[in-house]
């Protein structure tokens, strides 16, 4: 089952599918190691639709709650 | 010979820069700290060289003002030999930025930093075998200890001597068709010549769609651009994905694979420094160690400026009755001297014990990794005034000086969160204002009243952010920030830092303020100060503060602490107390943080958001500051 990172929650593991923005976003994701196939630990969700925090090839990464709607991703 | 340092974002170039050319470039703990490229000369082997400190960039595609540069400077200068700084920690994410760099076919260097950090995480890796995989020399340092550096530069001399460029690595067999085909065609056409880079690099380039290189000669050449077309449509109908995704899949599949053979991972040692994110990010207690720590971080500067201000001041109190016995205090030659006086006071009893805790304060938290953290706890608030979390940045910075804080506008993504971001970080209260806060109100009235200001000040901003955010009604890019881990702040680095910041003032703000008093001296004994004080009279009135203070206004656009420091003058004695009362030292206070950025902050903006823009800021601000001096001049 799919869902979009930003409703994944606190420590969950999931694999990422597709990043359904468009040119732009998805270079910088990769430019930081997050492409379709990787793995990325979710660590800390900030309160009031705050960004994310997860963690990505051992580095830790923050995602804007926007930013994270288009991450598609899978349950490991 | 020419050596540019290149890496992704807080690998440690500016570290290793700083090493060779003493302390030049200000070295923090987050990404993106290095907006402009710093040069220095130095001796290598007997020759003189030319070292540059890049910005860091994840990759060659560049989507940040200060990434940019760095890859217009690589592009346009013939730099003899690259050196290539790697955080060993995050090394198959940065494998990705040094395979595109060989791919420029450019004589290079890998410098693997960090390495101690690396082996703390538990991550061994094989550096002979790195290099054959590459074909370039790979030297292991701990740039911060100084560790390696020596050995890093006689292998950069020798490759930069010797031309020799490292291994181009292939991507799969289907796409390396592609690529050949297209670069071909580029030979054919001579297009690489012109952006003076190899025809693999602009091939592969023009399949991921890099908005650079294509915009460049689109409206020209619509031939190729068909051709070029036709490549990409094949590469996403043969892998089902746009062209971009597959050229950056093949180059992380590339780097996971180099990663694995010569990575060997042990169990990582963790220490309590890890920990720290628990509390400091943690939902509740982030924002209450946040409050605690700019709580105490306040009353630091305070307790350590009041105690040094007083005793100082004294001192000074004593002195110019002094000299009054001395020459007569009518004559010219007692002016000079006076002003000369009042403005090292100023500089000595009043600046300097309220910049000093400041700035190595501020240097810690930078260094400590603090500020990328507070970006992750503020992002929603900042969305609420149109940014997103990275502006605060910018903002944290500006707290130190504006000049510095506007430059670091340059991590945002868009033009219109620059612009915004830039207006807010001229009214954040920078030091040289800081010291008005602190020496005026804090000194005066109470600390209370003081931190009152600042709470003012950040409901200000916020107000402002809301009504330029509903006039520019664009939707910000969203926050996409790495979140180092935690270093240790080393003191040395910390006091280094304080001090480049500090010589700002001891060698530009000093002089100009000896140079102010002087000449407001000068005026005050031909009685010109009166013109310039009648001028003004009509905003002094208004705010309800004493005719004297108006040529003051002039000199604070200069310099910010200028215009309390010749308060201070034109009043007649540092015991500002004596001439005004708690209402009116409020209001300056206020009129003064607000108004009117100074000079070097008007040449900064309008070079970075042009000149409308910054005629609008000024105009902006002192409309905002006339209006809320005059509701302190009747409320406070």
């Amino acid at each position: 089952m799919t869902i979009t990172l930003d409703l994944a929650k606190e420590r969950q593991k999931v694999k990422v599918v597709d990043i359904s923005g468009g040119w732009g976003i998805r270079q910088r994701l990769g430019c930081l190691g997050i492409h379709p196939g990787d793995v990325v630990t979710v660590k800390k969700s900030a309160i009031m639709r705050g960004p994310i925090l997860i963690s990505i090839h051992g580095n830790q990464v923050a995602l804007g709650r926007g930013i994270a709607r288009k991450v598609v991703v899978e349950a490991e | 010979m020419k050596i540019a340092l290149m890496g992704q974002p807080n690998s440690g170039k500016s570290t290793i820069f700083n090493h060779v050319a003493g302390y030049k470039a200000v070295t923090s703990n987050f990404p993106g700290k290095t907006v402009e490229y710093t040069l220095t000369k130095f001796n290598l082997f007997g020759q003189v060289a030319e070292l540059i400190d890049l910005p860091g960039t994840y990759s060659l595609t560049s989507f940040d003002l200060a990434e940019l540069e760095a890859r217009k400077y690589l592009l346009k200068n013939d730099v003899d030999v690259v050196i290539n700084v790697i955080d060993a920690s995050l090394l198959s994410r940065s494998l990705e930025l040094t395979l595109q760099l060989l791919e420029l076919k450019l004589p290079m260097v890998i410098c693997l930093n960090m390495i101690d950090e690396a082996e703390r995480k538990g991550i061994k890796i094989d550096i002979k075998k790195l290099s054959e995989i590459l074909g370039v020399p790979v030297m292991p340092t701990i740039a911060l200890k100084g560790r390696g550096v020596k050995e890093l530069f006689s292998a950069a001399y020798k490759i930069g001597e010797e031309k020799r460029i490292g291994r181009t690595l292939n991507f799969s067999k289907g796409v390396e068709e592609v690529i050949t085909h297209l670069s071909t065609q580029i030979k054919k056409k001579q297009i690489s010549k012109e952006f003076n880079v190899p025809e693999r690099f602009l091939a592969i380039k023009y399949l991921e769609n890099d908005h650079y290189f294509m915009e460049n000669f689109k409206s020209r050449d619509k031939k190729i651009f068909k051709e070029i077309n036709d490549f990409q449509n094949l590469l996403e109908e043969v892998h089902g994905r746009p062209p971009d995704v597959v050229i950056s899949s093949e180059r992380h599949h590339l780097s996971m694979n180099i990663y694995e053979s010569v990575v060997l991972l042990t169990k990582p040692h963790t220490s309590l420094i890890d920990y720290m994110d628990n509390i400091l990010m943690h939902p509740l207690l982030g924002y209450v160690s946040l409050g605690l720590i700019f709580y105490l971080f306040f009353n630091l500067i305070f307790s350590v400026g009041k105690m040094v201000e007083e005793p100082l001041l004294n001192y000074f109190y004593r002195l110019i009755p002094l000299i009054e016995k001395s020459i007569n205090p009518n004559t010219l030659s007692f002016s000079i001297i006076s002003g000369i006086i009042q403005g090292l006071a100023g500089g000595i009893a009043i600046v300097l014990p309220y910049l000093f805790p400041f700035l190595f304060g501020l240097a810690i938290l930078e260094d400590l990794g603090y500020l990328p953290r507070i970006a992750f706890l503020l992002d929603a608030f900042l969305h609420k005034i149109g940014l997103h979390g990275k502006a605060i940045i910018p903002f944290i910075l500006g707290y130190g000086c504006t000049v510095p804080a506007i430059m670091a506008t340059r991590i945002l993504e868009s033009r219109r969160d620059r612009f915004i971001a830039s207006v807010l970080a001229t009214m954040i209260p920078c030091a040289a204002r800081m010291t008005i806060i602190f020496a005026l109100v804090a000194f005066y009235i109470s600390p209370q009243a003081a931190l009152a200001v600042y709470i003012l000040n950040i409901i200000v901003i916020i107000i402002s952010g809301k009504i330029l955010s509903c006039l520019l009604p664009e939707v910000t890019p969203g926050m996409i920030l790495e979140i180092p881990a935690y270093h240790i702040p080393s003191i040395k680095v910390a006091l280094a830092k304080t001090w480049l910041r500090m010589k700002e003032f001891i060698f530009i703000a000093w002089p100009l303020l000896i140079v102010g008093s002087t000449i407001l001296s000068l005026l005050q004994y031909y009685k010109m100060d009166m013109l310039i004080n009648k001028f003004f009279s009509p905003l002094t009135s208004l705010l309800g503060l004493p005719l004297v203070v108006g040529t003051t206004l002039i000199f604070g656009i200069l310099r910010k602490e200028l215009s309390m420091l010749m308060l201070i003058q034109a009043i007649g004695t540092s015991n500002v107390a004596a001439v005004m009362s708690a209402t009116q030292i409020m209001t300056f206070t206020i009129f003064v943080i607000f108004y009117v950025p100074c000079v070097a902050t008007i040449a900064v903006l309008w070079k970075e958001i042009g000149s409308k823009r910054t005629l609008f800021t000024v105009a902006f601000t002192f409309i905002l500051a006339t209006i809320l001096a005059t509701i302190t001049r009747f409320v406070y």
